[in-house]
């Protein structure tokens, strides 16, 4: 979707300022006893005491560093205000992931400038990769900077309060319909890293685009994700984090809780209510409501994982 | 040849008349032997196009977020980002499909007589 959005009466100078000032952050999940709660934001009252409970850790996504389109002409400013919120909040949470579309076009200055901004968290930040950090032509920034460790195109897991985190790729070998795609290797190393986990342990995975169908005349959904699903059809409690979409997008399917961040860059419509999913230009006013973060916090001995996210403006 | 995007004038009024004026201009001539297709909305348009031996196609990207042209093992194009422009010409005659790497929903089709 090109800047015509903006042609009915032009825009002024002090508009397109105001669009720079407004940015999204993230969602601060809190784990108690192994459920995953996500807290809106950051500095409410709640995030403190469920902090206080267990641990915390927070998602952002969709940073798309380098966009300098209408929709939003600085989205490595508005990254910057994400930061600040997180920064801000009264209780640190343990660690970061972000779930992807760090850059926009895979520049290294693109990757340099994200770094740049998300390390002034001084928050370990566990990355997945969405679509636009595998731009390159050898497809290797991203693996340089963040795959160290990893397997395939950049799947790990790793273990923290006592829930088991899998950081899948499903933005490599897109194939004819348009969904994401994670593929046999990925499957059988994640059916692999699974196995002989306790039933009990709380796991979360996390991709850039949704494992599970959303919409996929937009490509909003993941072609074999059913089978990842699959495979953790037994564990008690399980979350499932994505971006990509960037709108708040959530359901509870058995023990299994999907949940999609904002983006902290620019928001794409509601699916099926535009011609394309292209970045969205909103009203001046109303873009901080749709731009925001997340916080996880998993709670003793509750099952159900309740998700609050908070825009940067509500 | 040319095409006028809807960029160069700026903002929304000058759509509908650059439409009205361009569509003569766009419309394929026997002799023509470059031929232009561009993304808007997650679209190739047109999405199909039949063109004679020895034509060169340009694609070019109008939407905000970057897209691709890809033909499995004819041609591939760089990340396009807005208002980036990517040619093939077409020496064999055939039915060539392409996609986008990126949005792999988004297919076109170019037919060489
Ligand atoms: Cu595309």
């Amino acid at each position: 979707m090109s800047g015509h959005h903006h042609g009915e009466d032009g825009v002024s100078r002090r508009k397109v300022l105001e669009c720079m000032t407004w940015a999204g952050t993230g969602v601060l999940w809190t784990i108690t006893g192994g459920v995953p709660r996500s807290l809106g934001i950051i500095d409410s009252a709640e995030a403190a005491t469920a902090a206080a409970a267990g641990m915390t850790f927070l998602q952002i996504s969709d940073s798309h560093v380098g966009f300098d389109k209408p929709a939003n002409p600085n989205a490595l400013g508005t990254l910057e205000e994400a930061i600040n919120k997180i920064n801000a909040m009264p209780v640190k949470p343990s660690f970061m992931i972000h779930t992807g579309d760090i850059t926009h076009l895979s520049k290294a200055a693109e990757f340099d400038n994200a770094d740049r901004i998300i390390s002034q968290s001084k928050l370990d930040v566990h990355y997945v990769p969405g679509e636009h950090d595998f731009l390159d032509e050898e497809v290797k920034f991203y693996r340089e900077r963040y795959g160290r460790g990893t397997k395939g195109a950049g799947w790990y897991s790793f273990d923290a309060g006592g829930v088991h985190f899998v950081g899948l790729v499903n933005v490599v070998d897109l194939k004819g319909g348009g969904l994401g795609n994670l593929g046999a290797e990925q499957l059988a190393w994640l059916e692999d890293d699974l196995r002989g986990k306790s039933k009990s342990t709380p796991v979360v995975l996390f991709a850039h685009i949704p494992l599970w169908t959303v919409y996929p005349e937009w490509g909003w959904g993941t072609e074999d994700g059913g089978r990842a699903l699959e495979y953790v059809k037994g564990f008690g409690s399980v979350t499932v984090l994505n971006g990509h979409i960037h709108q708040v997008m959530q359901k509870v399917e058995g023990n299994v809780t999907f949940h999609t961040a904002r983006s902290t860059a620019f928001p794409q419509p509601a699916p099926g209510t535009a011609a394309s999913p292209g970045p969205m230009k909103v009203e001046d006013a109303k873009l901080r409501t749709m731009l925001g973060v997340a916080s996880i916090n998993f709670k003793q001995n509750e099952q159900r994982l309740a998700i609050i996210d908070t825009p940067l403006q509500g | 040849m040319k095409t006028l995007n809807r960029r160069d004038f700026g903002v929304d009024f000058g759509l509908t008349l650059a439409a009205a004026i361009l569509l003569p201009i766009t419309t394929a001539r026997a002799d023509d032997t470059n031929m232009e297709v561009h993304i808007d909305n997650f679209v190739f348009q047109p999405p199909e196009l039949t063109i004679k031996v020895g034509t060169t196609v340009t694609w070019t990207n109008r939407d905000d977020i970057p897209h691709t042209v890809v033909s499995a093992g004819k041609f591939r194009s760089k990340t396009l980002d807005t208002d980036d422009k990517f040619s093939f010409t077409f020496t064999n005659a055939g039915d060539y499909k392409y996609f986008c790497s990126l949005h792999p929903h988004m297919t076109g089709m170019i037919k060489v007589e």
